[in-house]
């Protein structure tokens, strides 16, 4: 799966990519156990816990699935809720599909592999080589880092009993937090954030759970067609998908 | 609509978000208002998952709880830079020490 086409690239800098390539599957991987331990105290399965990590394979949308069962959502909501937030990945596609030249079943691979760190790691490359290299095997250490570590933390929370002795439904809420953390490095962002809050607690108590989530969609096209007069700055060129714009 | 239905339709709408970015034209998502839209949808999102899973109770009433004094811990842990297991794992224990403690 690393047969990188093109100029080969020079040993150092093979390993330079290697290094950070598997930093990072190292470190999202193992947030995978809070995932693990999240999903089952909502009410999966471990067998349901573990297709959403092989299958979904995607953080934000996991959580947002669990998030919204959890609190007694039906499944509509969960599968809106989690494909909004998937819709960045079929962004970051666009950018990778240009570098990646992928065809067939490979093409199938990368696009099951095609999230923020995997991106972040193949776009941050100058050359195309290191581009294919740091994209690849960004995306299958986290794959096997992460379901390895899903399972782990889904075995764990099941063993432990009544989740809510031990906070895991409070932890749902800082999973969600530090994923949106970094995103709110502009005004425009802290006005979504805040306006979507607003509105899913405003909804909350008069429809169905997961439905509030939803609604609060509307926040991002409010902010974002209401600046769409205004010229701003382009995003830096160094700057993570992580963060506000996955667009180049 | 059954837990496994939900997992596997949410399944496969990621894939096929995924797999569309490699199909089709780029210009589809082009245009400054369409992609700063698209890029706030996850923040919109966060942001209220975020305020339902901290305030909102059985039956859709709002109420402070452990799980409000959970969440104040993991910000102050995040503007301290703290790793994300760091912050889930904090917020975790301060729910389950705060209920522990008969306090909320």
């Amino acid at each position: 799966m690393t047969t990188v086409a093109d100029t080969p690239l020079p040993e150092a800098r093979r390993r330079e990519v290697m290094r950070q390539a598997l930093s990072v599957g190292a470190a999202t991987g193992a947030y995978g156990i809070s995932f693990g331990a999240l999903a089952v105290a909502s009410g999966l399965t471990v067998l349901q816990t573990q297709a959403l990590s092989l299958l979904l394979f995607s953080g934000g949308s996991q959580f947002a699935v669990v998030g919204v069962l959890g609190a007694g959502g039906f499944g509509l909501a969960a599968v809106a809720a989690s494909t909004l937030l998937g819709v960045r990945n079929g962004l970051y596609a666009l950018q990778t599909s240009r570098f990646l030249g992928v065809a067939g079943l490979r093409r199938l691979a990368a696009a099951h592999l095609t999230i923020d760190e995997s991106t972040a790691v193949g776009v941050a490359q100058p050359e195309r080589a290191a581009q294919r290299l740091g994209f690849w095997v960004t995306g299958v250490a986290v794959f096997v880092g992460w379901n390895l570590m899903t399972l782990v933390g889904a075995l764990v929370g099941n063993a432990i009993g009544d989740p809510r002795s031990y906070g895991l439904d409070a932890a749902a809420a800082a999973a969600f937090a530090a994923l949106l953390w970094p995103r709110l490095r502009s005004g425009d962002a802290v006005a979504t954030a805040v306006l979507a809050a607003f509105v899913a607690l405003v909804a909350a108590p008069a429809l169905p759970a997961g439905v509030p989530v939803i609604l609060a969609a509307g926040a991002a096209v409010a902010v974002g067609l209401r600046r769409g007069g205004r010229h701003e700055r382009p995003p830096s060129p160094d700057a993570e998908p992580h963060g506000a714009d996955p667009l180049p | 609509m059954t837990t496994w239905a939900t997992v596997l339709l949410a399944c496969a709408a990621a894939f096929g978000l995924k797999l569309a970015g490699y199909l089709v034209p780029a210009g589809w998502v082009r245009g400054e208002r369409r992609s700063r839209v698209i890029a706030l949808l996850p923040v919109a999102l966060l942001a209220a998952l975020v305020a339902v899973q901290t305030v909102v109770g059985d039956g859709g009433a709002l109420l402070l709880d452990a799980r409000a004094a959970a969440l104040a811990a993991a910000v102050v842990l995040l503007v301290l830079r703290a790793n994300f297991l760091v912050v889930v794992g904090a917020a975790a224990a301060v729910a389950g020490i705060l209920r522990a403690l008969g306090w909320a």
